[in-house]
């Protein structure tokens, strides 16, 4: 089944990275370089998942989080969260704050692909 | 218009209200309500120290000797510069100790001698009789010339009987005002309200009289009312020489100036009555603190008029008719003024009976508690007294008042015109002074002895004798003058006047001189003699340390028997039965018990009474009545020292404790203080660290994600594998970039980093920067202009770090500048004694509220919302090496696009930089 997927972070490897690993995956990827871009992009391309930075410039991770589960037009919209902050606390709030699945960076490109592929099947 | 009948008339309405004043200010007392716990009340009490001298004689001098009646008020001035240490002291002892009077608390502090202050006494009766005199004579003869208007008289020595002599009905007039209002209570040592208010009351109304003639002389100098004119000096020689000393006060004989303002200074805290309202009738020892400063205030505003006032006698009276002590006076009724000569004749009657009062009242309680007392209790041992001693007590007090003030006419009666009454003051003065060494010796030394004390009273006081008062006997015409000149059996070395051939100097110099001088020789000679002995040692330690020491030791020498009913009855006779059971019932609350008969009959009892009887009778005469009803068993020396030395040890233990406390706590401040700086380090390094690992982790994401999937996907295509690994490199080249960089930074925060200090040229650093950066800038299309100035810009400095710093800045132009379109701009430049290189590009540039953030640790300017590939460190890491080579680096906005980053360093060079 192919899926949308919204890739937003502010690094241009990682995003090429994981555009790469999600197209081989057969989904259809979209990309954005920072938070603003990335809100409004999950707007209008309705993504089944999203693969969200925190650390970038104009809106962080957080701040599009809490927008988009504000925002009952994106409801069943599965965020999994990439963060190079490695902390313990960190990955909480970002739980906390209605992500549904967390990775620090650097992570497995194994994990990455488990991690969508069950988001994705959840959403069905 | 002015008559006898009206003088007198006036006299009473103004001693009236002497009377209302003091009456009513006893009743405010008594109510609780004082009117003088006030510090003004008390800095103008202390204004009693201005009597009729000061207010008719100070113009006498000045007429003679011009500035030379400055002393007299500028010692008072400088020793109130001591009184927060020197006044304070005498204040806490004399309050916990009840001492009444200067000699009360010169023999209490040398172990309560009836002896040394018997002798006190004597000293200060005579000393102070003919100043009292003085005043007597000052209101006699300036009735008598005011009876004169308006005629110009002065007065002859009077013949008239006794009940026409005013002098005469003065004297009786004071002391019944002062036995009204001295001796009320017999506590001497309680404060008399309503006298103290009634001399506060005087200070202001001599004040004002003298200034308001001071104002009329001015006045008229000036050509307003009816005072005199200033005349020309120039076509009048005889007035001009007559001035002379106003215009010329020079200080003629400086060691007559430092005598006398020695003196003055010295009397303010020895005479009698300056001790009475200064030391006994104190309320609160805070008012010392305005005293300081008013006291000298009113002396001033007394003094200012003096030198106008001399000046308009000398013109006005230049046939030298009128004697300059009554210029004050007789000026206004010269110039047909009445009502000012009214004014001025109140005033001068309110100096004296200010004086008169207070030095009555404290000469009767010495009188009675150190002369009269002392014989009555060596009887009283023989032959048990009446019941009930405090109506005889109080009695004796107020016929000592009477007995003064009668000897104080008669001194008057028989001196009268001769010079032992006109110069009397500084004599007196002189007499007083003796007293000096052992008060103030006793106050800050803790060697001297009783019979050291004595030694020196005594001393000074014959020398005074001989060098003051037999030469002013002299020249009264009561011995031949012919001693003054040659001393006893012609033996010259002895001439009272000229003591040990010390000739040259003015009489009360010399006296002083040496009266000081044999006066302190004995008291230091006497003292060495013998070391302290136990009680003198007890008294030295509540005198010296009464600043340091919160509770008297007095009760810790104290041992033997003693029954708390018979201390009772002892107080019951001397205080009389209400006053003594209420002071007992008191302290037995106090001791916390019921009934006054459970009070322990112990040290501190004993010493409770016997300084409850201070208050009344003095502190020596109290000791002899306690003892006459205790049995005290005699301490050794070494058991006093071992007592005081216990107590000191224990002072000193919590004292030691006390510094301890403070300084831990300046310690846990400290550390608290420290501690705040090291979390503050702490969390600014947390903040590194983590900003460190998020930076490290993002390149290492791209390499894993790349590394596994160029590993799992070996179908991979051969440009996509290309682009992958071109990304692997670049990303690596990054991470180690990132890591030499913080090295680089933890060096140079550290202050550990090498420098190398030598003479660098800027362009070669430029044109080695551009070498390094050349493929990049190629690379991106960058077109670059260089605009260096021809002179060498020599800088002192590291040439690595320089270049490091160019190469970091040009880098950074390039990465902003658009690819292709770029233009890349350096330009170097003197400013004044400096160096500025620019680097400008035609990139975004940078936010308005970003040029300074951009010098700070990982912080990065995003390209077109992307983030550039770099570390965040370079800038801040530029900044570090430019501020250590004591320069500045700075971000600015170019218009219409591009920013540009500039430094500047100090030039190197001993030529002056030429402009382009």
């Amino acid at each position: 089944m192919r899926k949308r997927v919204l890739i937003v972070d502010d690094e241009p490897n990682i995003v090429i990275a994981v555009e790469f690993l999600m197209q081989r995956a057969g989904h259809e990827v979209r990309t954005a370089r920072d938070g603003e871009t990335g809100l409004a992009a999950a707007r209008s391309y309705r993504p089944d998942l999203i693969v969200l930075d925190v650390m970038m410039p104009k809106l962080d991770g957080y701040a599009v989080l809490a927008a988009i589960r504000a925002d009952p037009l994106l409801d069943g919209t599965r965020i999994l969260m990439l963060t190079a902050k490695g902390r313990e606390a960190e990955q909480k709030k970002g739980l906390a704050l209605g992500a549904d699945a967390y990775l620090p960076k650097p992570f497995p490109t194994g994990d990455l692909i488990e991690k969508a592929r069950e988001l994705l099947d959840r959403s069905d | 218009m002015i008559s006898g009948s009206l003088i007198v008339g006036v006299s009473f309405v103004y001693l009236g209200l002497l009377f209302g004043i003091a009456y009513w200010a006893d009743g405010r007392a008594q109510q609780g309500r004082s009117v003088i716990a006030h510090p003004t009340v008390y800095a103008l009490s202390l204004a009693v120290y201005c009597t009729a001298w000061t207010f008719y004689g100070s113009v006498g001098r000045a007429a003679e000797d011009g500035l030379g009646f400055l002393p007299i008020y500028l010692g008072p001035t400088l020793i109130a510069l001591l009184w927060s240490s020197l006044l304070l002291k005498m204040v806490r002892i004399s309050k916990s100790e009840r001492i009444t009077s200067i000699a009360d608390f010169i023999g209490s502090r040398y172990g309560k001698s009836h002896v040394l202050s018997g002798v006190v006494t004597v000293i200060a009766v005579i000393g102070v009789l003919p100043y009292i005199a003085l005043q007597l004579k000052a209101i006699a003869w300036s009735f008598s010339i005011l009876n004169a208007y308006p005629d110009l008289r002065m007065p002859d020595q009077q013949s008239v009987p006794l009940w026409h002599d005013t002098a005469f009905v003065v004297a009786l007039l004071l002391a019944a005002f002062t036995i009204l209002f001295g001796t009320r209570h017999l506590d001497a040592s309680e404060r008399h309200e309503g006298m103290v208010a009634a001399i506060a009351f005087d200070s202001i109304v001599k004040l004002v009289a003298f200034m308001a003639v001071g104002l009329f002389v001015i006045l008229g100098f000036l050509g307003i009312g009816g005072g005199p004119p200033l005349p020309s000096l120039a076509d009048n020689p005889h007035l001009a020489s007559l001035l002379k000393p106003l215009f010329e006060p020079g200080i003629a004989s400086l060691q007559r100036w430092i005598a006398i303002s020695v003196l003055a200074g010295l009397a303010m805290m020895v005479l009698p009555r300056q001790f009475q309202v200064a030391v006994v009738e104190i309320s609160d020892e805070r008012h010392l603190r305005r005293a300081i400063w008013l006291f000298p205030l009113y002396l001033l505003l007394i003094n200012l008029c003096v030198i106008p006032i001399a000046m308009a006698g000398l013109i006005t009276f230049q046939d030298g008719q009128v004697d300059a002590d009554t210029f004050v006076l007789t000026l206004p009724i010269a110039f047909s003024q009445p009502w000012l000569a009214l004014l001025v004749f109140i005033g001068g009657l309110s100096a004296a009976t200010g004086m008169v009062i207070v030095e009555t009242i404290a000469l009767s309680t010495m009188v009675s508690n150190d002369l009269i007392l002392p014989a009555l209790t060596r009887r009283w041992r023989r032959r048990p007294p009446m019941a009930s001693l405090s109506g005889l007590l109080i009695n004796i007090r107020r016929g000592a008042i009477v007995v003064i003030l009668l000897l104080g006419y008669l001194y008057y009666r028989l001196a009268g015109e001769a010079y032992a009454l006109i110069g009397i003051g500084l004599i007196s003065f002189v007499a007083v002074a003796q007293f000096a060494p052992a008060l103030i010796g006793g106050l800050y030394w803790r060697g001297g002895t009783r019979e050291g004390a004595l030694a020196g009273l005594l001393a000074g006081f014959l020398v005074w004798i001989y060098t003051l008062l037999l030469p002013s006997f002299a020249r009264s015409g009561w011995l031949p003058p012919a001693f003054m000149e040659s001393g006893p059996d012609g033996l010259d070395f002895l001439a009272p006047l000229a003591l040990f051939g010390l000739s040259g100097w003015d009489e009360i110099t010399h006296g002083l001189f040496w009266s000081l001088t044999a006066n302190i020789g004995a008291f230091l000679l006497v003292s060495s003699l013998r070391a302290p002995d136990a009680i003198e040692i007890a008294r030295a330690r509540v005198f010296v340390d009464a600043l340091r020491q919160h509770r008297p030791t007095g009760a810790l020498l104290w041992r033997g028997s003693a029954e708390v009913v018979e201390l009772i009855e002892l107080a019951e006779r001397i205080l009389g039965v209400s006053r003594a059971r209420a002071a007992f019932a008191r302290y037995a609350r106090a001791r916390g018990v019921a009934l006054p008969v459970n009070i322990p009959a112990d040290a501190e009892t004993v010493h409770f009474a016997e300084t409850l009887l201070s208050g009344a009778i003095g502190s020596a005469s109290a000791r002899v009545m306690v003892a006459s009803v205790t049995e005290e068993e005699s301490l050794g020396l070494d058991e006093v020292l071992d007592i005081l030395n216990e107590a000191s040890q224990i002072r000193a233990y919590s004292h030691q404790l006390e510094q301890k406390s403070i300084a831990l706590e300046a310690a846990t401040n400290e550390l608290r203080a420290a501690n705040a700086r090291l979390q503050e380090l702490d969390q600014l390094k947390d903040d590194f660290v983590s900003s460190v690992t998020h930076e490290l982790r993002t390149p290492l994401a791209s390499i894993r994600a790349f590394s596994e999937i160029l590993f799992d996907d070996p179908r991979l295509q051969l440009d996509q594998r290309r682009h992958f690994l071109g990304i692997l490199v670049s990303e690596t080249e990054r991470l180690s970039r990132l890591v030499n960089q913080v090295l680089d930074l933890a060096k140079l925060e550290s202050g550990h980093a090498d420098w190398r200090s030598e003479a660098v040229e800027l362009q070669e650093v430029i044109e080695q920067a551009f070498a390094a950066t050349g493929h990049l800038i190629e690379e991106r299309g960058i077109a670059v202009v260089r605009e260096l100035h021809p002179q060498p810009a020599v800088v002192w400095g590291d040439r690595d770090r320089l270049i490091q710093v160019l190469v970091n800045l040009l880098s950074n132009g390039v990465k902003y500048a658009p690819a292709n379109q770029g233009r890349l701009r350096v330009e170097l430049f003197p400013v004044e004694t400096n160096w500025r290189v620019c680097i400008a590009d035609n990139g975004p540039g940078i936010p308005a509220d970003e040029l300074d953030l951009v010098f700070e640790k990982f912080h990065q300017s995003a390209v077109d919302g992307a983030k550039p590939a770099g570390t965040g460190l370079g800038l801040h890491i530029c900044r570090q090496i430019i501020h250590n080579l004591g320069g500045r680096i700075w971000a600015e906005n170019l218009a219409p696009a591009g920013a540009s980053v500039c430094f500047e360093l100090p030039a190197h060079s001993t030529d002056p930089i030429t402009p382009k």
